[in-house]
């Protein structure tokens, strides 16, 4: 119903003519947003589950055309620290937030987050041998020797005793380790900490360390890129990785003496095996008891304010909790992830309820 | 003075007219835009400044020669990062001047244009590729071959220099040096080969008139004439390779240690920041990466200052012998 003189242009209003298309075209589309009111949730954290994270996010938008959450894969600390800053409605990590991070947000009168697992990641030893077809078998002293530098050839009694009938090369070992600060070194570093004393007193636990030695590869990537390239060599990677590269893996022997594959059924085995899984979720799950458990396997977090003030923020989040913790979980093996256990949803739906 | 004034008041109102119209609007907009670089400048030391702080008060000078760097302890120190920044860029810039420059006399003095062209495309092709290509093409093919052929080449003739001996890896300082080598040298071709071919024609023509040879024309005459493009053309590569960050993090090896031996791993300031910056958690830890960045910046403006000196000094050199 537009009065006519309004569409009829002369010959030479161009710019006018343009103007008005442009208003056209943009006025819907913004008239658009603000009638569903959508609701745009911001998070920012860790990169090793960005692909599912991605994923959910997508399919939860196309069941609620009314949300849009949007995830930078900035990593885990960035994802902490911009919730801690408050420039983000929730963060993910790859390791759990600490006591004095959790008390220095406590006391700058901040909500503290209140971790929900997602989904579960496995670290693999991945290795480069010329004249090694069958896999390894590795047991915690050898990794945490091989990482220190008290094993260095890869026909050393703590390796070969694992493995009989291969026949390991008398070659130095070269040892591959991640450069860039990363959940994965977490992990990793978390496992040989508590197998190896000796690792936890010079070494510790971080996104980065300080490595005794070895050569540093940027991301996943790097690091296959040098084993596949080094003869003689061993680094770590995710899981999903080793696994879209082709590469071997080893099996390695879990605390109730078993030599185990990674794998989405011994990866989500370890997190059912954790025995008391706490209230708040923070817990490291590596090396953990049970005949058919990968003990390097871990939890990703996604960081969830224990108190959101917008309600309309507050029901969004909390129907995406719900909603990935049952039908978002059918998504994990298709990526590649393993999945919750059922015990550690039931618990964590509860947790939900704690979200004010 | 006198005549100037004389000369300048008939169109005393036209001119003043004109200032009013143009010129001082150009000199006013253009000065907004010269100034913007000063202030960017000076933003940039600034928040390098501020973000630093807990780590300069926490480790103070000791920052810039301790050689610990422990994330878990929350010790830093960047010698480590400083000494590999300043030997990765020095390898880099004694493999690509030469070449480089070379490369450039052949283009601009010797090649035929249609040659000379070509290949000049070729360079400035080479030198839109994205460094990561870079990293990547050296991870499958240069680390292989430094470490099955030419780091084994150099150890068995020099191996008796601590330079040369140790065990070789495939990445390495060497390696880093090679790749930035590769990366820097299409800008000094590209750069010099313009500068040589600004050189008046006279130039070339007198000294061949005097009986030069060909290249006793280019190397006396027209160098000498070029040398403060070709000096620039090192100066952009030298920047180059002072900042480059991600195909250096994929070849050096990554290992916060000083080695003498040139095929041990080392480590960049600019890879440190790239690789640890995102997953850093802590006050202490993240400020010293920010001020790993403000050491960046002074490096990059001391050794660039240490390099216009050099230009000053020269060029005197220079006029002083014509």
């Amino acid at each position: 119903m537009l009065p006519t003189p309004f569409l009829n242009f002369n010959k030479g209003d161009k710019s006018m003519k343009k103007l008005v298309v442009l208003g056209l075209t943009v006025l819907p589309t913004f008239l658009a947003t603000a009638a569903m009111g959508a609701e745009t949730i911001n998070g920012a954290g860790a990169t090793f589950p960005n692909p599912i994270y991605q994923q959910w996010f997508g399919e939860f938008k196309m069941a609620h055309p009314d949300v849009s959450i949007n995830y930078q894969s900035l990593g885990s600390g960035a994802g902490v620290r911009q919730l801690t800053e408050g420039t983000v409605d929730f963060g993910a990590s790859d390791m759990v937030m600490t006591d004095d991070q959790l008390k220095a947000m406590a006391d700058a009168k901040k909500p503290t987050p209140l971790h929900f697992p997602t989904v579960l990641g496995a670290v693999v030893l991945t290795y480069n041998i010329p004249g090694v077809t069958s896999d390894l078998n590795l047991t915690p002293e050898a990794i945490a020797g091989i990482y220190l530098g008290s094993v260095t050839k890869w026909n050393d009694p703590k390796i070969a005793s694992a493995n009989p009938g291969v026949s390991l090369p008398a070659k130095d070992i070269e040892v591959v380790h991640r450069s860039d600060g990363s959940g994965t070194s977490y992990i990793f570093t978390d496992y040989l900490s508590k197998v190896s004393p000796e690792w936890k007193m010079k070494v510790g636990v971080n996104a980065s360390v300080s490595w005794p030695l070895g050569l540093g590869g940027k991301g996943n990537e790097g690091v296959t890129g040098l084993v596949k390239q080094t003869p003689d060599s061993i680094g770590y990677v995710e899981l999903i990785y080793a696994v879209q590269q082709k590469m071997p893996y080893a099996n390695v022997k879990n605390a109730s003496g078993k030599f185990v594959k990674a794998s989405f059924t011994s990866v989500t085995a370890a997190a059912a095996a954790a025995k008391e899984m706490p209230e708040d979720f923070r817990v490291s799950i590596t090396n953990g008891m049970g005949a058919g458990v990968y003990p390097i396997s871990s939890f990703t977090w996604l960081l969830i304010p224990s108190e959101i003030k917008d309600p309309a923020k507050k029901k969004s989040i909390t129907d995406f909790l719900a909603w990935m913790l049952t039908t978002g979980q059918k998504d994990c093996e298709g990526l590649q992830y393993a999945q919750l256990p059922k015990a550690v949803v039931a618990k964590e739906q509860k947790q939900i309820a704690l979200i004010k | 003075m006198a005549t100037s004034t004389a000369a300048v008041t008939p169109g005393t109102t036209i001119a003043s007219k004109r200032r009013f119209g143009g010129d001082e609007v150009a000199y006013l907009v253009t000065l907004i835009f010269a100034a913007l670089i000063l202030l960017v400048t000076l933003a940039i030391v600034w928040q390098l400044w501020l973000h630093s702080s807990p780590a300069r008060e926490k480790f103070g000078f000791s920052f810039l020669i301790s050689k610990l760097w422990n994330p878990v302890t929350d010790q830093f120190g960047a010698w480590p990062f400083i000494y590999g920044t300043i030997l990765t860029s020095f390898l880099a810039l004694l493999i690509a001047v030469p070449l480089g420059v070379g490369a450039a006399i052949f283009l601009s003095e010797l090649a035929r244009p249609t040659l000379s062209n070509t290949l000049t495309f070729l360079v400035e092709l080479l030198a839109a590729v994205p460094s990561v290509i870079y990293g990547l093409l050296a991870i499958f093919t240069l680390i292989p071959l430094m470490r099955d052929y030419i780091d084994p080449g150099i150890q068995s003739v020099l191996g008796f220099l601590p330079f040369f001996s140790g065990h070789i890896y495939g990445v390495g300082y060497l390696t880093a040096g090679t790749v930035l080598a590769i990366m820097t040298f299409p800008f000094i071709i590209s750069v010099s080969r313009e500068a040589l071919m600004a050189v008046p024609r006279e130039q070339r023509e007198a000294a061949l008139a005097l009986g030069a040879t060909q290249w006793e024309s280019t190397f006396n005459a027209v160098l000498p004439f070029a040398k403060l493009g070709i000096m620039g053309s090192v100066f952009l590569a030298l920047a180059r390779a002072l900042g480059e960050t991600m195909a250096v993090t994929m070849v050096i090896g990554n290992d916060p240690a000083i080695h003498a031996s040139l095929f041990a791993p080392g480590y960049t300031i600019a890879a440190v920041i790239a690789n640890e910056f995102t997953e850093a958690t802590g006050n202490t830890y993240l400020s010293a990466l920010v001020e790993l960045g403000l050491v960046l910046f002074a490096l990059t403006i001391i050794i660039n200052g240490v390099a216009q000196l050099l230009i000053v000094l020269t060029t005197k050199k220079g006029s002083a012998k014509a």
